[in-house]
This record gives structure tokens, C-alpha cells and sequence, in this order.
């Protein structure tokens, strides 16, 4: 028997979510446990900040531009890498539950594998040879529509709650702007839904279900992932009570006087302040008929509280899982691996959602790596930078396996020494969006505390423009030093390094085949 | 306005290719849809999810090789023409080209990825090797 691995993430959560990184208001006491007896990784990026790319990359440990999914809408390849594939070839069952997205979900034409499964009463499409590696996938998004298993699962269960969700597209199929709870905050939606019915409950039950099926002697690798705190912000209503948005103050990064706010927002690239005045929507996710500019301290206290809920049903969700997992007598053989796929703004420079902005509202992510016990690792934080690019060779490291061919980047340090030794020094992000005219491409690297984002040529930036920040002295990434003489050299040295690491896109850039 | 192009070349020559593109009642031979029946200048085609789109006939221009048609009578869809192209490119080589616009615009980003594997296809049964 090898050591079993229990893979979970969110979707759009923040580094400050949890108490084990500071976080002070949603209790995360299961999560913390994994923390302190396990590797906390400080300073993790992904390798884009919307979903389908970033979880390409955690599937196939590559960067953007090299699996092609360059932008939500864009499917990863039927043919792609997947660390799933390698770890059942070496006799491991594997499973996917909860929020896949390697393919778009707005699919009227049922072209997805994903979005087929749940309609045809199926768990894989082919048990010899299964979709992406997966012997089992049982999928979810956020809420009850569409065609997953647990859009399916309501249906068929309790119809009656399917409107108890927050209706995530209007009538012309944008992104919903409409507004809710006390503050009339966009995506926020009281929702009467009973917490055992909610996605956070279902993906942690049919988890530990796949567990059941399992026999005591069988290798495991499980991803479990939940589609929360993402928006619609519609935890389940009678959970509420948890955290009174009355009672929050504003999160740091919020500057809450718009003279400055607006300032800071003209030091950085165009598309900022573009998308603040409400001119310049280059992200579908973002509600286009919502203006940033017009976001209440009291609509971003209520968003933090919804959010904050949410990460507290995660959190038990996954004690409930981890109890079911003892209860197997794994416990000791299990390791654990926690993330998200890209963070939210949940107020930060007065805004919302995500999109091309390369700050740590968005880049800096929850990493922690709980090794199995009875591998003896010390715990330890690793202030290195490191790359959601680095899980699948973690998978393949903690199976026993060499490091796939196919992978980009080492396997996750066990502390700061040996992220040196494995060659840990930058991480590198890409934004790519090109939506009916909207075009923002940006390349990034963070090194050294110090996060260098580059434009290339789009709809309202070009070639030299581009945003510097000094971490350790501005962590608030409040202070643009891209044209600032006395870090020019350490600017300069960052593009290079930049450039010389990133993997070349390949080209034509694949088609965008859905919104999302 | 949603707007979307999709275009491949085939080694064939135009007039076959369009003898074959330019039925509207073969859609579903080459276009990811589940069923399609034509009456006079009227088309109905159903998607895999169950969803049926009416659609009128605008053009269809044999010497032009250009097909047109709009999906009408959807409470959703407020704006739609799609046009498939064949355009000779020498006798043995052709470009054939599907677009669309519309609105809602978002809708034009999954029926240009549907397009893509129709016209894939269409490449693979008429490219001369």
C-alpha cells in the first residue's frame, strides 16, 4: 500500500481566508489543523487567475501557454496531460467530485464530456480508458442549473430548491449584476435552501460515498472540490447568522476614500480604472451591466460576510470527510493538499470579482500540504514562491512515481532549503482575454518579494506598460514603481528573468468555445 | 453584438464542397446537432441538450455558394445570421467559412466552437490526400 492522496479546492478563494494565514473572522479550524501539523506554503500563485486555466494547470502541471487554455471557454484538450491518468496507470483509483471545468459549461450542444456524464446516468464515460484519468467524475458548479450530477441530484431529489439559488445568468445571458441581501451587493442572494442540500454538503458526501466503494488494501487519489466562496454569494440562509455583516470592518485592502481609491487605480494599467468606471468589461465573470464605482463600504462588508460562511462550510465539510477517512483506519497513510484556483477582490481598491489584475486579492492563494503521517515530514512555511504548476509532480512525488515528462515545474518544497535545492525561485502568471474586441494580454512574475507584471500589446495597453510592486515594503500593492528610476534595475532584471523562463505560447492560440 | 468566424481550407474543389454544405437539410451531417427537417424556407434543428432553434431561410445562392439564415421566434435570441461560405481558391482547393452574429452575444461563442467541429469535419471528408 502507497500513500493515498486527498486533494482539495476551492473556487476563488483568498489567501486570507483561514485562520492558519491570518484570517480573523470565519473559523477554519480543520483546515488550520492540516496547516500546523503540515507544509504552509506563503507566497503560492496560480498560473492564471480565472478557473479553466488555473485548474488545467493543477491537472497537468504546465503552464498556460502551454496546455492552451488560455482563457475560460477555451476546452483543455482531449489529449492533454493529466497527473490523473498517471496515477491510475500506476493502480490507483481516481476520482473527481464537485467543480471539474477543464470544459465550458455553457454547452447547449452537449460537445463536453463534463456536461454529458450526469444526463446519461454515468460516473466516466469509458471505465477502461476514462475521460482525463478519472475513474470516477460526480460534478458540481455553483448551483442548480445545467447539466452536473448535482444539478441532476436537485432535480431529481428536490426540485423545489432549484430557484432557491441565485440565478447566475440575466435574460440576455450576462453575467447576473442584480443585486440582494441588505445591501443590494451583486451576486449576493439570500438563499432558503437546507444546508444538507447544498453543493458544499453534496460534494463532501458523495466523496466520502466513493471512499466507501473503495476496498481497505486500494491506492487512492481523490479531488475534491468544492464550488465555493465563489459567486453567487447564497450560502444557505440558516447559516447566516454565522457572521453579521454589521458587525465587520472593511478588509484592509479597501481604501474607502475614491479620491485616493481612484489615484491608485489611475497608477496601474489602463484596464483598472477602465473597468471601475464601468467601460472597459474584459472578464465575462464580472457582471458587465455592474459599475465598480459604485460599490457600498456596506455591500462590501455584506460580500465578506456571505464569503465568510462559505469558508466555514467548507471548512466542516471537510472535518466530516477527514472523520470519515479515519474511521477507515487511512488516516496515517493519507496526504492531504489544499488550494484554490485563483483568489476574489471581496472589496480590495473597490472592487469585486477577478480579472486581469495581478495583485495578491487574485495571485496569493491558501497552499498547504499536509504530508501523510507516517511519512514523518516536519511541518514547516515556506516563504518560497510556488506554483499551483507544481502539484501534479507532488501527486507523482508522493506516489512513488518520477517525475512526469510532461510537467514544467519541480514538486512543492517541504521547506524553504529544499525549495532552494529543487530550484523554487519565481512563479509566473499569464492573462490572455480577447471578448468581442476586449483584448488584455499580461505576463507576471513574482521573485524575490517583488511581483512585475508586463503588458503586451491590447485594447488600452502596449508594449512598456506595465505595474512593479514591492511587497515587503507596499504589501497593499497600493504603489505603481514601474517607471520609478531607483527600482529600474530591479525591473529590468525581472523581465529578463521573466521572459527567459516562460514557456512559449504555442500557436494559434486555441479556439474560445464558450463565455465560460 | 456577438460576432464569430470560422473558417478552414479543403483540398476540393468548391462546387463539391458547397453540393454538400449548401443542402440545408444535411446540416446534421456535419454540424454537431442531433436532428434537422427543412420545409420550404423554414428550418428546425435540435441541439443535444434538447433545444430547438426555428430558423428561416434567407439565402441560398448556388452561384454566390453562400448559405444564410436566421434563428427566429426565440424569446431569447433578439439578433441572429449565420452564413456559410465556399470560396474557390483555384479548381482543386476551396476555403470554406461559417459565420455568425448576434445577440444575446455570448450565444455566438458556442455555435462558433460548434462550427469549428462541423467544419473540421467537413475538411476531413472532402480533403483530397
Amino acid at each position: 500500500m502507497g500513500r493515498k492522496i486527498l486533494f482539495i479546492t476551492t473556487d476563488q478563494q483568498r489567501y486570507d481566508a483561514l485562520g492558519c494565514n491570518g484570517g480573523t473572522v470565519a473559523n477554519t479550524p480543520v483546515i488550520d489543523s492540516l496547516s500546523k501539523s503540515g507544509i504552509t506554503f506563503d507566497r503560492a500563485h496560480p498560473q492564471n487567475v480565472v478557473c479553466m486555466p488555473s485548474r488545467s494547470t493543477m491537472l497537468t502541471g504546465q503552464h498556460v501557454s502551454t496546455h492552451g487554455v488560455w482563457m475560460n471557454g477555451v476546452p483543455l484538450p482531449q489529449d492533454a496531460p493529466s497527473i490523473a491518468s498517471d496515477l491510475r496507470n500506476a493502480g490507483y483509483s481516481t476520482a473527481l467530485i464537485g467543480k471539474a471545468h477543464f470544459e465550458p459549461l455553457l454547452d447547449p450542444f452537449l460537445r463536453f464530456t463534463e456536461n454529458r456524464l450526469a444526463g446519461e446516468k454515468l460516473f466516466t464515460d469509458n471505465p477502461n480508458d476514462p475521460h482525463r484519468g478519472f475513474d470516477h467524475m460526480e460534478l458540481a458548479t455553483h448551483g442548480a442549473a445545467g447539466n452536473l450530477h448535482y444539478s441532476q441530484y436537485i432535480r431529481d431529489n428536490h426540485p423545489e430548491q432549484a430557484a432557491n439559488y441565485y440565478r447566475v445568468l440575466d435574460n440576455e445571458l450576462q453575467v447576473n449584476a442584480q443585486g440582494g441581501g441588505d445591501s443590494g451587493a451583486p451576486q449576493v442572494h439570500v438563499n432558503n435552501i437546507p444546508r444538507e442540500w447544498y453543493h458544499t454538503e453534496w460534494v463532501a458526501q458523495r466523496t466520502i460515498a466513493w471512499l466507501q466503494s473503495l476496498p481497505d488494501d486500494q491506492d487512492w487519489f481523490c479531488w475534491m472540490s468544492f464550488p465555493d466562496p465563489h459567486h453567487p454569494w447564497d450560502p444557505p440562509a440558516s447559516e447566516m447568522h454565522r457572521v453579521r455583516w454589521q458587525d465587520l470592518d472593511l478588509p484592509e485592502g479597501y481604501i474607502a476614500n475614491p479620491a485616493t481609491r481612484e489615484a491608485v487605480l489611475d497608477d496601474k494599467l489602463r484596464h483598472w480604472r477602465g473597468w471601475y468606471d464601468g467601460t472597459f468589461v474584459s472578464n465575462y465573470e464580472a457582471p458587465a451591466k455592474w459599475v465598480p464605482a459604485t460599490l457600498t463600504t456596506d455591500q462590501v462588508r455584506e460580500v465578506n460576510a456571505y464569503t465568510h460562511v462559505e469558508n466555514e462550510l467548507i471548512d466542516e465539510a471537510i472535518g466530516t470527510v477527514m472523520k470519515a477517512i479515519d474511521s477507515r483506519g487511512w488516516g496515517n497513510d493519507v496526504d492531504v493538499l489544499y488550494t484554490t484556483d485563483h483568489g476574489e477582490f471581496q472589496g480590495d481598491f473597490g472592487l469585486l470579482f477577478k480579472g486581469p489584475y495581478h495583485v495578491d486579492a487574485l495571485m496569493r492563494l491558501p497552499l498547504i500540504w499536509r504530508p501523510a503521517p507516517n511519512a514523518a515530514i516536519a511541518p514547516a512555511r515556506v516563504a518560497s514562491p510556488v506554483g499551483l504548476v507544481s502539484l501534479a509532480a507532488t501527486f507523482a512525488h508522493i506516489a512513488g512515481l518520477p517525475q512526469p515528462t510532461y510537467v514544467e515545474a519541480p514538486r512543492l518544497p517541504q521547506n524553504d532549503t529544499e525549495a532552494t535545492v529543487l530550484g523554487h525561485e519565481r512563479v509566473l502568471t499569464e492573462w490572455d482575454s480577447v471578448l468581442f474586441g476586449k483584448i488584455v494580454h499580461l505576463r507576471t512574475i513574482c521573485r524575490d518579494n517583488w511581483v512585475c507584471t508586463a503588458a503586451l500589446p491590447g485594447s488600452l495597453n502596449t508594449t512598456g506598460d506595465g505595474e512593479l510592486y514591492d511587497l515587503t515594503h507596499d504589501p497593499l500593492q497600493h504603489v505603481n514603481r514601474w517607471d520609478d528610476p531607483s527600482a529600474r534595475a530591479m525591473r529590468d532584471d525581472l523581465l529578463s528573468d521573466m521572459w527567459a523562463n516562460l514557456p512559449k505560447t504555442v500557436l494559434p492560440l486555441r479556439t474560445m468555445d464558450a463565455p465560460v | 453584438m456577438g460576432t464569430v468566424r470560422r473558417s478552414v481550407f479543403i483540398d476540393c474543389d468548391a462546387d463539391s464542397v458547397w453540393s454538400f454544405v449548401g443542402a440545408p437539410e444535411r446540416l446534421h451531417e456535419w454540424f454537431p446537432i442531433t436532428a434537422c427537417k427543412v420545409e420550404g424556407n423554414k428550418r428546425w434543428i435540435t441541439l443535444a441538450a434538447g433545444i430547438v432553434f426555428e430558423e428561416d431561410i434567407i439565402t441560398l445562392d448556388h452561384d454566390l455558394r453562400r448559405f444564410q439564415y436566421k434563428i427566429v421566434n426565440n424569446h431569447l435570441i433578439t439578433f441572429h445570421l449565420g452564413t456559410v461560405d465556399v470560396i474557390a481558391d483555384g479548381p482543386n482547393r476551396c476555403m470554406l467559412m461559417y459565420s455568425t452574429d448576434m445577440e444575446p452575444e455570448v450565444l455566438a461563442l458556442p455555435i462558433g466552437g460548434a462550427a469549428g467541429v462541423g467544419l473540421a469535419k467537413v475538411k476531413e471528408m472532402f480533403d483530397r490526400k
